[in-house]
């Protein structure tokens, strides 16, 4: 058996450091090791999405890659992303459209969701059937699916719109 | 009281009982990455236990050699066949009334078959246990056709053949041939056959509906944990049916039933495929017990497609007739049916093929006859009912085919063939040539709004005038129209037809109000999707009047909840949602008594209204539910016990017959056999709406299943026996770039039978999905000449038929 490994992950905000066997996967060690359950395991083969995270900015299968090639990096899970007291708006959003059924596949969902919205914050229909194609859903026909997604980016839009509007009155106030 | 100022429909509101759109209660945890799946439930000193499975699909097991593996570290046993023999569990009854191995004994049937089990401290040294397990197979004549199995020499089951060679008889009658397992029959065959005969018109079709498996996007698993201090075992798991799980495991364990805990969390959807009784339930509990620990099993995705729960692989020959004006007058189903190694199908026992008798499907056909004849293969077992009732989908992918191909044989729109051979509403209810007795339907005013909707004359103008451009050159692209009018037999089912392992098929809830006018409310079946926990509490705010905010469902836990079948079938609403009304109504007649004495009148002075008993005629004078909750706790009543708590066992005295129109407009790129989705517009009905947002919800999800099975989700085997689509880079899940939007619609017809009125909806548009689809791409090449193709209609097998219709040329 190989020497384990010296691995150091921050995860949701949080420095994590253990010694893992090269083989270990990053799904694994979430789930297995730091008990954060919010990512599934579907398929393995990186198809379904249940397992996305965010790797320094990037959607990330976690299920096909070793938690070392994760070392020296920053993991968002679902749990990172909004908790009760301060839902993001794609959680509110896919409560609110029924995005989501059995959930399996919701919080890999959401994850992807919040990136598709960075990379860009006003997606077409398309855009987000598109940007989505790596997620399955297999109980919600994925047409609440989009439909909450647009719901955020309005959303967010919209409360950017005020706070960039906000901070522009401050400017003239302090300008006067 | 406050309650006074608040106006009638205020009130109604403030319930959020039936028909509304009702948000979920469940996804504040889902959304939040806070569900509990069978495979987050960790306990102390829990292991894991793996299969090492057959690579072959037939073969005789030499030998089976553990020690290498009880060397890897974190290994700590390697179960074998031999070891369950003395605790007679190397076999299992499975639910058809055949048996099954747990691990191989002496041969194996089918690729992936379970040989061994690796349990171990984590998955990691299980999967290296896993591959120093040495197993000396013997290769044996593989057979993956059923044609095939019924000719061959070749035993598939030694053990279903007596030393003289004589075959005894299977759990539904005699058997033809030592690879036969059944013939079921439902009609009239002599009668059929002669209408047939005479008939003006006859048409006949073979179409082979392929295997597919259901794939809920979380696998099979369970954690078994036997407690020897004081003897209870406690197994969670993805049970669709965790009371019947409860049962099994104690008939074939021998541990007392009310030693034996089941616990179904939450699930990752089940669409049938975790209904049966697993390999893996049994090794993880023999595993707890042998080592005293809790041991987890999670089936990865691999093991998931090739060994727990295909469905369909049906053969179906079919004759229909009619006269020359289109009135049907006969039909006739054969069925060759695949069941793999072990009859392990999914259906109540008197029903070796499930409801596939529903399959006159909505019209009035006054003669008909269907035979089933049920075979072994080197294929997995299972046979279940994928997102529908019971071989329902077989069934109407069967009749609406047919009716497509009279159609043809007619030389008749097939929308108005449909239309002419509609059951009528007067008919209902309509006793079938197959036995059924429909509840209520409407099929006209459903039809007609379906084609008005869609504008049915003028697709059919617009498809003309594209077979005319693609005759001169203008255009590589063909239309289709796909059409499909289902009828579904849901709500199983009545206890005096209708059971799984000597279980009736009744459900169950039982309610208790809490002394400040809340209340908790637990059910038989289980929730893997259907958001149970928002659509009952509705049903019970409109029936007890206290808002469903205020009412928790819980389900899954037989140590709390009430003994019920579980979730398939369509069977949560109009088996265990009638429960739940007949529950509520008993609170109600308690409570009707407790607001009479709070009132000072007599009990049948006072009525219900929304929220409270009223004095008749004087509507000022009132108990609020809440007043009577507490009051029932805190007064004594003269003649009535303290408390507000009732139970309810349901047994339906009819299944339901949801049904449906849908249309599919589908344009073909002829060259590439892309199919693309324009239109899709379904019309439900489902009798009382409940709540309108999750129907919607379930039609899309379904229709979606639909799309798949129709245009590419198969499980292939080659001549071997080796699965081909084990991981989903072969087995077709579409994303949300395959996936068009979907038009719903609904008209409402109540069950007459139903305290609601309610028939079930998450499964009428998969059956009826799955004949929309494939009629849209057989539609498409009906000009060219196109009679019938089987599924799936993926790209290659479309380009071909085009290619095979001369349009290449």
């Amino acid at each position: 058996m190989p020497d384990k490994m010296h691995i150091k992950l921050n995860v949701n905000g949080k420095d994590e450091e253990f010694l893992a066997e090269p083989r270990e996967l990053l799904i694994y060690t979430l789930r297995e090791r730091l008990n954060i359950t919010g990512p599934h395991i579907g398929c393995e083969t990186s198809h379904c999405g249940a397992c996305t995270v965010t790797i320094d900015g990037k959607s990330v299968k976690s299920c096909t890659m070793f938690a070392a090639q994760a070392s020296g990096k920053s993991v968002t899970t679902i749990e990172g992303i909004g908790g009760p007291d301060d839902l993001h708006p794609l959680q509110e959003a896919f409560k609110e459209h029924h995005g989501l059924q059995c959930g399996y596949c919701t919080p890999g969902m959401i994850t992807r969701a919040t990136k598709l919205l960075e990379e860009n914050p006003n997606p077409t229909e398309e855009d987000i059937r598109f940007g989505m194609a790596g997620n399955i859903c297999r109980c919600t026909g994925y047409q609440n699916i989009v439909k909450s997604i647009q719901a955020a980016a309005a959303e967010m839009n919209a409360a950017a719109a005020s706070s960039s509007e906000a901070v522009g009155n401050k400017t003239v106030e302090a300008a006067e | 009281m406050k309650d006074e100022v608040e106006n009638r429909e205020d009130r109604v509101a403030n319930l959020k009982g039936m028909g509304c759109s009702r948000k979920r209660v469940e996804d504040a945890r889902f959304t939040q990455g806070k569900g509990n799946y069978v495979d987050d439930i960790k306990l102390d000193g829990m292991l894991f236990g793996d299969f090492v499975r057959s690579p072959y699909a037939h073969a005789r097991i030499k030998s089976v050699d553990t020690a290498a593996a009880l060397e890897v570290p974190g290994v700590l046993a390697v179960l074998t066949a031999a070891d369950l023999e003395p605790l007679g569990l190397h076999w299992m009854p499975t639910l058809a009334g055949d048996k099954q191995m747990v691990l191989a004994d002496g041969k194996v049937l089918f690729q992936g078959q379970e040989v061994a089990f690796v349990v171990a401290e984590d998955r990691y040294a299980a999967a290296d246990g896993i591959e120093l397990v040495e197993v000396e197979y013997e290769e044996l004549p593989v057979i993956v056709d059923p044609f095939e199995a019924l000719q061959s020499d070749v035993v598939l089951r030694e053990d279903l053949v007596g030393e003289d060679g004589s075959l005894p008889d299977g759990a539904h009658g005699p058997r033809k041939h030592h690879n036969h397992i059944f013939t079921w029959e439902a009609g009239d065959k002599e009668p059929t056959e002669e209408v047939i005969a005479n008939a003006e018109v006859v048409a006949d079709e073979s179409m082979y509906y392929h295997r597919t498996h259901p794939c809920p996007l979380e696998t099979c698993g369970c954690v078994a944990s036997m407690d020897k201090v004081n003897g209870k075992l406690t197994l969670w798991g993805t049970f669709q049916a965790p009371h019947a799980i409860r049962t099994v495991v104690s008939l074939i364990s021998g541990i007392e039933e009310h030693n034996i805990r089941v616990i179904s969390p939450d699930i990752g959807g089940g669409f049938g495929n975790k209904v049966g009784a697993y390999p893996g339930y049994v090794c993880s509990v023999v595993a707890s017990i042998v080592t005293g620990k809790p041991v987890k099993w999670i089936e990865d995705r691999m093991d998931n497609l090739m060994t727990t729960a295909f469905a369909r692989d049906y053969h179906m020959t079919g004759k229909i007739s009619a006269t020359k004006e289109g009135k049907i007058t006969a039909l006739q189903c054969h069925v060759t049916a695949d069941h793999g190694g072990f009859d392990a199908c999914a259906d109540p026992t008197k029903f070796p093929a499930g409801f596939m008798n529903i399959c006159t499907g909505s019209y009035d056909i006054p003669t008909a006859y269907l035979e089933v004849d049920g075979v072994y293969t080197n294929k997995a077992p299972g046979g279940v009912s994928y997102r529908c009732s019971f071989r329902v989908t077989e069934a109407v992918y069967f009749i609406e085919r047919m009716i497509e191909v009279l159609a043809i044989e007619l030389d008749m729109d097939a929308a108005e063939l449909r239309r002419i051979n509609f059951i009528k509403k007067e008919q209902f209810p309509y006793t079938a040539a197959l036995g059924w007795e429909y509840d209520s339907g409407d099929y006209h005013t459903a039809w007609d709004k379906a084609l008005t909707t869609v504008d049915y004359e003028g697709l059919r103008a617009e498809q003309a005038q594209r077979v005319e451009d693609f005759k001169a050159g203008k255009t590589r692209k063909l239309m289709g129209i796909g059409l499909s009018f289902f009828t579904e037999i849901v709500g199983a089912g009545p206890v005096k037809n209708c059971d799984i392992l000597g279980l009736g098929m009744f459900d169950s809830c039982e309610i208790r109000i809490h002394p400040t006018g809340s209340a908790i409310a637990r059910l038989g079946t289980i929730s893997q999707g259907q958001g149970h926990a928002t659509t009952f509490a509705q049903i019970l705010a409109s029936e007890i009047g206290l808002p469903a905010d205020s009412i928790t469902i819980e389900e899954g836990d037989t140590d709390t909840a009430p003994y019920g079948l579980g979730t398939y079938g369509s069977r949560s609403t109009p088996v265990a949602g009638a429960a739940t009304a007949m529950a509520g109504r008993k609170i109600r007649a308690k409570a009707q008594m407790i607001a009479a004495y709070l009132l000072e009148v007599h009990d049948n002075d006072v009525e219900f209204d929304v929220d409270r008993f009223v004095v008749k005629g004087a509507p000022e004078k009132f108990k609020t539910m809440k007043e009577i909750a507490f009051a029932a706790y805190n007064q004594a009543i003269p003649g009535i016990e303290p408390g507000l708590e009732a139970v309810s066992y349901y047994d339906p005295p009819n299944m339901t017959y949801p049904f449906g129109a849908y249309v599919c407009v589908m344009d073909i790129d002829v060259d590439t056999g892309v199919p693309e989705i324009r239109r899709f517009y379904a019309l439900d009905d489902c009798g009382t709406r409940i709540n309108p947002m999750i129907i919607e919800g379930q039609v899309h999800g379904g229709l979606t299943e639909a799309l798949a099975v129709a245009l590419g989700q198969e499980i292939a085997y080659d001549d071997m026996g080796n699965v081909k689509t084990g991981t989903l880079m072969d087995f077709f899940l579409p994303t949300a770039w395959e996936v068009p939007n979907y038009e719903t619609d609904f008209t409402v017809t109540p069950s007459p039978h139903h305290p609601i009125g309610a028939k079930g909806v998450g499964e009428s548009p998969h059956v009826g999905g799955v004949p929309c689809f494939s009629n849209a791409v057989q539609d498409a090449f009906r000009p060219f000449g196109n009679r019938h193709t089987n599924m799936p209609h993926d790209h290659w097998r479309i380009w071909r038929t085009a290619n095979e219709l001369g349009l290449h040329d």
